[in-house]
């Protein structure tokens, strides 16, 4: 993909971590608020997307790497499933961290409308984020594949397919 | 081939006959549901799971497994995405 014009870039430059920002909190307030690991690793993704729609592939395609990001995909999905297995005390996926007091998302909530804290939700929350991880970099990776992807001709030659 | 024609109709009426035979059983609209779940969820979810959102609660803990088939499904679609696109990326 060839870089767009420059009012694009300027705009993107600007505005465009606030996407980043925005995605963050979705994933990180996934127990405390609407959305979660796949809704703000979509909006995560999208940042990505953009970046190398508006200021062109090599903006992205070369500073990291595919084989990291597939690592870190999946990194996310094995996450994920060990935390559901370390539940297996009592049941496949039981929550064994809600309110049991641990550092990590351990705390306890009361029962009826409250203000919310960030400590809260054990593996729910661990699990929002490793979901986050594994949809962040699997968009990315789509992203990043259909945007470098070239068009082989049989007689050896290959060509972009937007050029 | 005209007997499994046949056959094909046949199967079609049955299948459509079974189908609107369940519309009769169906609650009538704007009257949900046994709700006895539901009302369980919303009262002790933020006791048992310690999580604000009972939503998030379900679908990662109270539903965790079908979560993981989710991710894994998402997991899959990118691979395969990489299948389809490994031979034309350079590096």
């Amino acid at each position: 993909m060839k870089p767009m014009s420059v009012v694009v870039r300027s705009v993107f430059c600007v505005f465009g971590w606030f996407v980043l920002v925005f995605g963050a909190y979705v994933i990180v307030h996934g127990h405390l608020t609407p959305g979660g690991g796949f809704q703000g690793g979509a909006v995560f993704a999208t940042f990505f997307a953009a970046l190398m729609a508006s200021l062109g592939e090599g903006a992205f395609g070369e500073s990291v790497s595919s084989r990291f990001l597939s690592t870190v995909e999946s990194l996310g999905l094995l996450l994920f499933w060990l935390l559901g297995l370390l539940g297996m005390g009592r049941t496949f996926f039981h929550n064994f961290l809600a309110g049991s007091g641990s550092i990590l998302f351990g705390g306890s909530v009361p029962v009826g409308p409250n203000e919310g804290a960030l400590a809260t939700g054990g593996t729910v929350a661990l699990m929002n984020l490793s979901v986050g991880m594994e949809v962040v970099a699997g968009l990315t990776l789509i992203t990043v594949y259909m945007a470098l992807a070239r068009l082989v001709v049989p007689d050896g030659g290959e060509r972009g397919h937007d050029r | 081939m005209r007997v499994s024609r046949a056959f094909q109709l046949l199967s079609l009426f049955l299948l459509g006959g079974l189908m609107l035979a369940g519309l009769g059983g169906l609650r009538p609209f704007g009257e949900p549901a046994d709700s006895r779940m539901d009302d369980y969820f919303i009262a002790h979810a933020q006791a048992e799971r310690a999580t604000n959102n009972v939503v998030t609660s379900i679908v990662f803990d109270y539903r965790g497994f079908d979560t993981l088939g989710e991710a894994a499904v998402l997991f899959t679609a990118v691979c395969s995405v990489l299948a389809l696109f490994r031979g034309g990326v350079r590096g």
